[in-house]
């Protein structure tokens, strides 16, 4: 009964460390753009402050659009929730670590990125389209990349189980500078990029129809929803950057469900998120979006990078 | 002679028939009765029922013969079926393309079947099986070749696909649903029979290697082409292509797996095949009924011309949902179910020291992700075109519902996609005796089936548990819920326009098509599809003030151009050259006969 306890407790203090630092981690990134660009920028909880004013609003529905739009804001995040309680964050194993390995993870992914593409089109705006058919495209053209950079990885572990991924890492650190690591570790960096929707594929930041891709399907929404939907990306960086720096540089995890672990390893990842948060301002700040037909080119170096990754495991060993 | 027997294999695909065809029987009471275009009801009803009857002869038929005659009654029945609407030039068509492939297949089937018996000295599959040990290894690749071509002609494997884009949507919507969901199943059903049982326990590698690369190429091209049609049904057969595909990897590595000593492997990868097999036979069974209803309010294929369904149809639009997140492989749906058992099968091949398995694994695997995503794509496309945003047309403004069967029985195959997909184990722990038959292991010292669970102990261990996904999934929606009243009290909802950019209101043609959804698409996979369009304008006066713009897009099938265009050309030229024998003089004809007379009298005396 007692483990139960605990199992139940870690795993909502991890959602509630998921939710309440991924906001934080958009505003260091906005913070970081700034600094770059020799403006002051807003502060770091301006992130916070958007979303609480999102969810004041009223909601403003398109007349043509169906319940599959109201629906949606909610199967977005709480699929983000789901997949926050499966990502190794805060300790290894993740207490519910049994209920989806990365390839469940992959197609909670598809789940919320499905039903947005279909509140695009709900909305009947050419927007909406353009946006749904876009981000269908690119993520067509992501998923057999993510799946072998993950796959990469896996191979040595003998298991999806992200989870024992990480772990088998944590106890045989050799593998970290294994080259094959590193070429999956710069793949599934490209991949995130490209799932999260930050330059070069996409703008977070533009309304402009011409280059636009999420922004475009969540055009109609307002008030709470938008807020959902906001949030949930922002939930899903977050994610993106933990799985990135667990899976790569495991320190400060903890092993087990001890509060004191679990606070050690809170603060140990939003560190290391931080950091590649810092990254992604960088490269954000020094490259431009590339032509929407020029991504795959970008893709198929992630993916071919996790093929050379999984071949050099065979040729030198594990 | 005429013998019947039930084993666990038989008694998997009787399930899929039974499934099938209760839910399409239900459905159909509805559909022929409003259907104008059924003249002869009865005499359809009697065809339909028919061919139902020949499905469960097939499937439960021991003897080559028996096994045979039925495969021919299914393969007619079924012809007639698809010429139900047979005014039409292109039903007649299909219906003529269809009955060529399907007896070029049975074509092999019988030098198959005939092979076997030159060994066994029986009809009888037992016998047959029983020889199976003393046929030289050429001659057993040379059956499991004839059983590839012969049962893959009507599973729809590439390159031998062509005729189930055409004969699938001319056929009524009900027959449809059956021939998609389980008609093409018997051709998996025959490469199960024949190779796992027949043929005995030992494969060759490239059997494997082979089916792995049919496998790969049905699915990617299957879901790509499917991507480039805006024919509500011709899409969805498309679809079935790409599901076949999905099932054979999981039996070519089955195959690899068995050829290279890892039974338990090769139970799993054959069960997340067979799996599929039941689980693609209920969505696509699903996602056919919705087409047929669809179409028969609005009487039209064409997704360009539908729009906004959901309001009109709104249970219709609901179960059709569900169908397309299953196809989609969206968890907790059980497509997802089997299509992670697939990659989890698939995934072992690095753990297995051969080196072909090794570069084929990661090139499958990564083509399956594609895929996936690839197929959401295009249900996305088929759904939100068609059900959402606003009406194209008149046909789709006036649309009404369907009569209570149909959206029952639709109902039912939706029900099943959610209950297998949270309770995966109940089919599994039905799929146990099949390959413990084979393979003599159980599933379950390689996966644990907890009925929501599924779980894989090789290695280090796997899991994903549908279940608690869907549980999660439903109950973590309270934390959204209370954020929003705690922040922002109750919700507030005012309804308002689309904006349309500054214009007055907002209208259908500005919205994005389906042509246009795909376009991305068309264009990354330029090299594949080969998309052909041709763009006429007609000036009046200046070209500023354009009278008519037509525009057309065709996507070519590179299996059209480059293999059967000339086959049948080569066919057409060899006929014309052999028609020069037929000169029609008396003399002539006398003069070959004594020719063949004396020819036999040296050589066959």
């Amino acid at each position: 009964m007692n483990d139960t306890l605990s199992i139940v407790l870690s795993a909502a203090f991890q959602i509630c460390v998921v939710l309440l630092a991924a906001p934080f981690i958009t505003g260091v990134i906005k913070k970081t753009k700034a600094r770059m660009q020799n403006r002051k920028g807003a502060g770091l909880l301006q992130p916070y402050s958007d979303l609480v004013k999102l969810l004041k609003k009223e909601v403003i529905l398109s007349s043509s659009a169906s319940w599959i739009f109201r629906v949606t804001p909610y199967i977005v995040f709480t699929s983000m929730l789901v997949i926050a309680l499966l990502i190794p964050t805060l300790a290894v194993p993740v207490p519910l670590h049994w209920i989806g390995d990365i390839i469940t993870i992959v197609y909670l992914l598809a789940l919320g990125r499905f039903f947005v593409a279909l509140a695009g089109l709900d909305v009947a705006s050419a927007f909406g389209g353009i946006g749904s058919s876009r981000e269908m495209s690119i993520s067509s053209i992501v998923e057999p990349a993510m799946m072998l950079a993950i796959v990469a990885s896996a191979v040595t572990a003998g298991s999806t189980d992200l989870s024992v991924i990480v772990a088998s890492l944590v106890t045989s650190p050799v593998t970290l500078v294994h080259p094959a690591h590193m070429l999956a570790f710069v793949g599934l960096f490209i991949v995130m990029l490209a799932e999260t929707g930050r330059i070069p594929v996409d703008n977070p930041e533009t309304h402009l129809e011409l280059t636009m891709i999420h922004e475009a399907m969540i055009l109609e929404y307002s008030g709470r929803y938008l807020a959902f939907i906001e949030w949930a990306s922002q939930m899903k960086l977050f994610l993106f950057l933990a799985l990135l720096s667990n899976m790569f540089f495991p320190v400060g995890i903890a092993a087990s469900l001890q509060p004191g672990a679990l606070i050690i390893g809170a603060a140990a990842l939003i560190a290391k998120v931080v950091v590649l948060a810092v990254a992604v301002a960088v490269i954000e700040s020094t490259n431009a979006k590339l032509r929407l037909f020029r991504v795959p080119e970008l893709l198929m170096v992630a993916f071919i990078l996790s093929l050379l990754a999984l071949i050099l495991y065979f040729i030198i060993g594990g | 002679m005429f013998s019947f027997q039930v084993d666990y294999l038989s008694a998997f695909f009787l399930l899929v028939v039974s499934i099938l065809g209760c839910a399409v029987s239900l459905y159909s009471i509805g559909y022929t009765n409003q259907f104008t275009q059924f003249k002869k009801t009865g005499l359809f009803l009697f065809l339909y029922n028919l061919l139902l009857v020949s499905l469960i002869c097939l499937v439960t038929a021991s003897n080559a013969v028996l096994f045979l005659i039925m495969w021919e009654v299914m393969a007619l029945l079924n012809y007639l079926l698809i010429v139900n609407e047979h005014e039409s030039a292109s039903t007649r068509r299909a219906g003529f393309l269809y009955i060529t492939m399907t007896h070029i297949g049975t074509a092999f089937l019988v030098a198959m079947f005939l092979t076997l018996y030159s060994y066994g000295h029986s009809f009888d599959f037992i016998a047959m099986k029983a020889a199976a040990g003393t046929m030289p290894a050429a001659v057993r690749s040379l059956v499991f070749l004839c059983a590839l071509v012969g049962f893959g002609v009507k599973a729809g494997i590439m390159p031998l696909h062509i005729w189930l884009p055409e004969a699938h949507p001319a056929a009524p919507s009900n027959v449809s649903a059956l021939m998609s969901g389980v008609v093409i199943k018997t051709g998996i059903y025959g490469i199960v029979r024949v190779v796992f049982d027949l043929l005995g326990p030992n494969p060759v590698e490239w059997w494997g290697i082979l089916v792995l690369a049919v496998a790969v190429v049905s699915a990617v091209l299957g879901v790509l082409y499917a991507l480039m049609e805006h024919d509500l049904k011709r899409l969805l057969a498309y679809h079935s292509v790409e599901n076949i595909g999905i099932i054979l990897m999981g039996v070519g590595g089955s195959l690899c797996f068995s050829s290279l000593g890892h039974p338990t492997l090769a139970a799993l990868a054959l069960t997340a095949g067979l799996f599929h097999v039941l689980n693609h036979a209920i969505f696509k069974g699903l996602l056919f009924l919705g087409a047929g209803s669809v179409n028969q309010t609005t009487h039209t294929r064409n997704i360009e011309d539908l729009g906004g369904l959901i309001k009109k149809l709104p249970w219709t639009a609901a179960f059709f949902l569900v169908g397309a997140a299953a196809i989609s492989a969206l968890p907790p749906l059980n497509g997802f179910a089997s299509e992670w058992l697939t990659f989890q099968a698939l995934l072992f091949g690095f753990n297995v020291s051969d080196l072909a398995l090794k570069l084929a694994i990661p090139v499958t695997v990564a083509l399956l992700a594609l895929t996936g995503a690839l197929a959401a794509a295009c249900f996305v496309k088929a759904f939100g075109i068609t059900f959402l945003g606003v009406a194209r047309s008149n046909h789709a403004e006036n649309a009404s519902e369907s009569p209570l069967t149909m959206i029952v029985s639709m109902g039912f195959l939706a029900v099943l996609c959610i209950g297998i997909g949270i309770a995966p184990g109940t089919v599994l722990s039905l799929l146990d005796p099949v390959t413990n038959a084979f393979f003599n292991v159980h599933i379950g010292s390689g996966a644990a089936l907890n009925s929501g669970t599924l779980s894989i102990q090789q290695g280090a261990g796997t899991s994903s548990s549908p279940f608690f996904i869907a549980l999660l999934l439903v109950g973590l929606v309270a934390v959204p819920i209370a954020i929003a009243t705690a922040v922002g009290g109750r919700i507030r909802r005012r309804i308002a326009m689309t904006w349309a950019c500054g214009l007055e209101k907002i209208e259908p043609q500005m919205q994005y098509t389906a042509t246009g959804f795909s376009k991305p698409i068309r264009m990354i996979f330029a090299n594949i599809v080969r998309a052909r369009h041709e763009i006429e304008v007609e000036n009046e006066t200046s070209p500023y003030f354009r009278q008519t713009i037509r525009y057309e897009l065709k996507t070519e099938s590179i299996f059209h151009n480059f293999l059967y265009r000339p086959l049948t050309r080569g066919v057409l030229k060899a006929a014309h050259t052999l028609r020069k024998l037929q000169t029609g003089h008396l003399q002539t004809y006398l003069a070959y006969i004594f020719i063949t007379l004396i020819l036999l009298l040296v050589f066959a005396r």
